[in-house]
């Protein structure tokens, strides 16, 4: 995983609310094994039209929003399916991080797992960071996770996130080698479970 | 201090607590499909990590795979989709993991085998890398969908790094209307608290109204209240849960099932246990809904007119579906309906639908097709004599998998069709790019099959009496 410390770029305004996973990466992109190859299926179908033809209109499309490290998005962004290839595709199509009232939780948890920062600030902050990302002239931003501020021009943001969540995106730290770190404590609860709950251990799927 | 359900059970499955709002929570089944899998494996090949607790999973074939009859896997045209069930299958033998291919006779949509087959129980918590995982909530487990990279995290830790939600208490009471389904009970919380209304809460279904359901029913609104942005969604337990696991291949049997009910009865939220949020719904006033937009949260009761627009997305929702404020979406031409998903292609789905369609025909410009939700749904359907129905009426009668749910197989849409449909997602292109789906129940559905438009299937059962 990447480490997340102090990132700037261009930051792209989608403000419409409840853009999904299908949008974000349409199924045809899904039938697949790996993770390559997901920069072109990113918001494919907003990008491009029946022939391939981009899409002059769409603003990932436009200078200088083509080059966008961040989008500035809509209430529960990443609604919908769990695929992460939503997530992968972004990171491969140069996208850092996610700035939204709301993001759905599955998606938020898959960003998190990839160092795509995702956060949420209030509406009301939001609001002013979409208003400077419409300019291009103003459309230039530095998150800066240490110190936890989204700065655009003369606009400082703050923004909040949990303690664990930090480290891992600053550190860029294996998930799982962080978890089994913890075997131990993993094989105690399973003890306690098969004593206070053995029809748990008794009647799961046969391999 | 009283616990909710929901809180309870992540309290009981709390390996250790790792910050304010995060716990490392112990995962006691976990279920995967193919085309959310692959990657969470060849991960754990590269990292050369064991699956931790293979008999704590299972595997199901069913978002890409073909309905229509195949002999064997070289009959799917798609290369990709054959390389995910292939690369599913190869996993599972590697690593002693039990998988339902394509050609077991318990095949079907996750959510509906895991539950058909007796492996969701009061109690526990279920992960899959799929978003309608909140299914089981209808049993009182605690189930929630999750990405690639968790799925990898739980098969190689049984657990998972958990945010916990805050508990939302949505109370429904009331008797619900003839012809007003659980499907209508779900759209209409989702309408009235928004796509992103329940997001960051964890809710808990109750009242009078849901106990009054029987638990495939409970299945269908736990399904979708992920529809409402709730990464949960639990219902207490009862006596026809407890009814509906007894004998199920896979349920705690004996001095198991003894012990299991002991504490089966004990999940309830605590008299006293705080919600941070409480929705109530009425149910003696909630009607047939239909959405009209490309959001489930976008719908409107059948018998009125579709709202005017409040924000950019509705203007823009409007446009794709070729709708206008004002417009009534009774009368609305359709050119497909379906009848499918892990929302309600149910057996008590089925034979509902198939009560309406007994004795009519689909109209003859409307294509239709009828997707058991598993192969265990189909048998007992054609015991019935449903499949009879469906096809003297004009349904396509197929196997079973997600199919226009998602349309990742061949049964797709076409740019402009409108398709009357059971299931759970009318997002833009999700049935096929340019496609409008209308999500509505399965009764609705089969009401506007045979009237080759929308209609408040209340009418035909007007006519049925
Ligand atoms: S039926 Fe639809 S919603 Fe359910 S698991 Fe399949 S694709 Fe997902």
């Amino acid at each position: 995983m990447i480490p997340f410390t102090k990132v700037s770029g261009i930051a792209a305004p989608m403000p419409a609310p409840n853009i999904d996973t299908d949008i974000i990466m349409p199924k045809q992109f899904l039938k697949r094994i790996d993770r390559e190859g997901l920069a072109i299926g990113a918001f494919h179908d907003l990008r491009f039209d029946e022939t391939g033809a981009e899409r002059p209109e769409f603003v990932l499309n436009k200078i200088p929003y083509r080059s966008a490290k961040f989008l500035i998005c809509g209430d529960n962004f990443g609604c919908g399916s769990s695929r992460e290839y939503a997530v992968w595709g972004l990171l491969q199509l140069g996208i850092r991080a996610i700035i939204a009232p709301s993001i759905s939780g599955i998606f938020f948890g898959n960003c998190e797992k990839n160092g795509l920062l995702a956060i949420t600030v209030p509406q009301a902050d939001v609001d002013p960071l979409v208003a400077h990302a419409s300019l291009p002239e103003t459309s230039e931003m530095q998150i800066d996770l240490h110190n936890q501020t989204i700065l655009a021009s003369s606009l400082c943001v703050p923004f909040e996130i949990s303690d664990t969540r930090k480290q891992l995106l600053l550190s860029g730290a294996d998930h799982i080698q962080t978890t089994l770190n913890a075997t131990d404590q993993i094989r105690a609860f399973e003890k306690k479970q098969q004593s206070h709950a053995p029809w748990l251990w008794a009647h799961l799927a046969k391999g | 201090m009283s616990l909710t359900l929901y809180e309870k059970l992540v309290r009981q499955h709390t390996v250790t607590q790792l910050d304010d709002e995060h716990v490392l929570l112990y995962v006691d089944f976990h279920i995967m499909n193919e085309y959310t899998s692959p990657q969470a494996f060849a991960g754990l090949h590269t990292a050369d990590r064991p699956v931790w607790r293979p008999q704590a999973h299972l595997a199901v074939v069913d978002h890409v795979n073909p309905t229509r009859p195949i002999q064997s896997l070289n009959d799917i045209e798609d290369e990709g989709g054959r390389l995910q069930i292939e690369t599913l299958s190869k996993n599972c033998i590697r690593h002693n993991i039990q998988l339902f291919d394509l050609f077991d006779p318990r095949q079907g949509i996750e959510h509906i085998v895991v539950p058909e087959n007796g492996f969701a129980w009061p109690g526990m918590v279920i992960a899959c890398g799929d978003s309608h995982t909140t299914t089981y909530g209808a049993f009182g487990a605690l189930g929630f969908g999750i990405g690639t990279s968790e799925i990898e995290h739980v098969l190689a830790t049984q657990t998972l790094v958990y945010k916990t939600l805050k508990p939302m208490l949505v109370q429904v009471d009331g008797i619900l209307p003839i012809g007003v389904t659980a499907k209508d009970v779900v759209m209409a919380f989702v309408a009235k608290v928004g796509a992103a209304g329940a997001s960051g809460f964890a809710v808990e279904f109750a009242g009078s109204t849901i106990a009054a359901l029987s638990v495939e029913a409970r299945m269908t609104i736990c399904n979708m209240a992920v529809e409402a942005g709730a990464r949960a969604a639990v219902i207490a337990p009862d006596q026809k849960v407890f009814d509906y696991l007894d004998g199920r291949p896979h349920a705690p049997k004996g001095a198991d099932m003894v012990a299991a009910l002991g504490n089966w009865q004990t999940l309830q939220s605590e008299p006293g246990a705080q919600f941070d949020k409480v929705v109530h719904l009425d149910a003696t006033m909630i009607e047939p809904l239909v959405t009209w937009g490309t959001s489930p949260d976008q719908s409107v009761p059948v018998t009125r007119t579709i709202p005017n627009p409040t924000n950019d997305a509705d203007h823009r929702a409007l446009d794709y579906m070729g709708l206008f404020a004002g417009q009534s979406l009774s009368g609305l031409k359709i050119d497909r309906a379906f009848i499918g998903s892990c929302t309600n292609a149910r057996i008590e789905d089925l034979r509902k639908a198939a009560k309406i369609l007994k004795g009519h025909q689909v109209c003859s410009d409307v294509t239709a097709i009828v997707v058991p939700g598993s192969k265990d749904v189909r048998r007992v359907a054609e015991a019935e004599g449903l499949d009879a129905i469906f096809r003297q009426a004009g349904f396509e009668w197929r196997g079973s998998g997600c199919s226009m749910c998602l349309a990742m197989n061949d049964d797709i849409a076409m740019a402009g069709e409108r398709c009357a449909s059971s299931t759970n997602r009318n997002f833009e292109g999700r049935q096929g790019r340019g496609v409008r789906t209308h999500l509505m129940s399965p009764e609705m559905v089969a009401a506007a099959a045979v009237n080759g438009a929308i209609v408040d299937v209340r009418k035909m059962m007007e006519t049925h009496q």
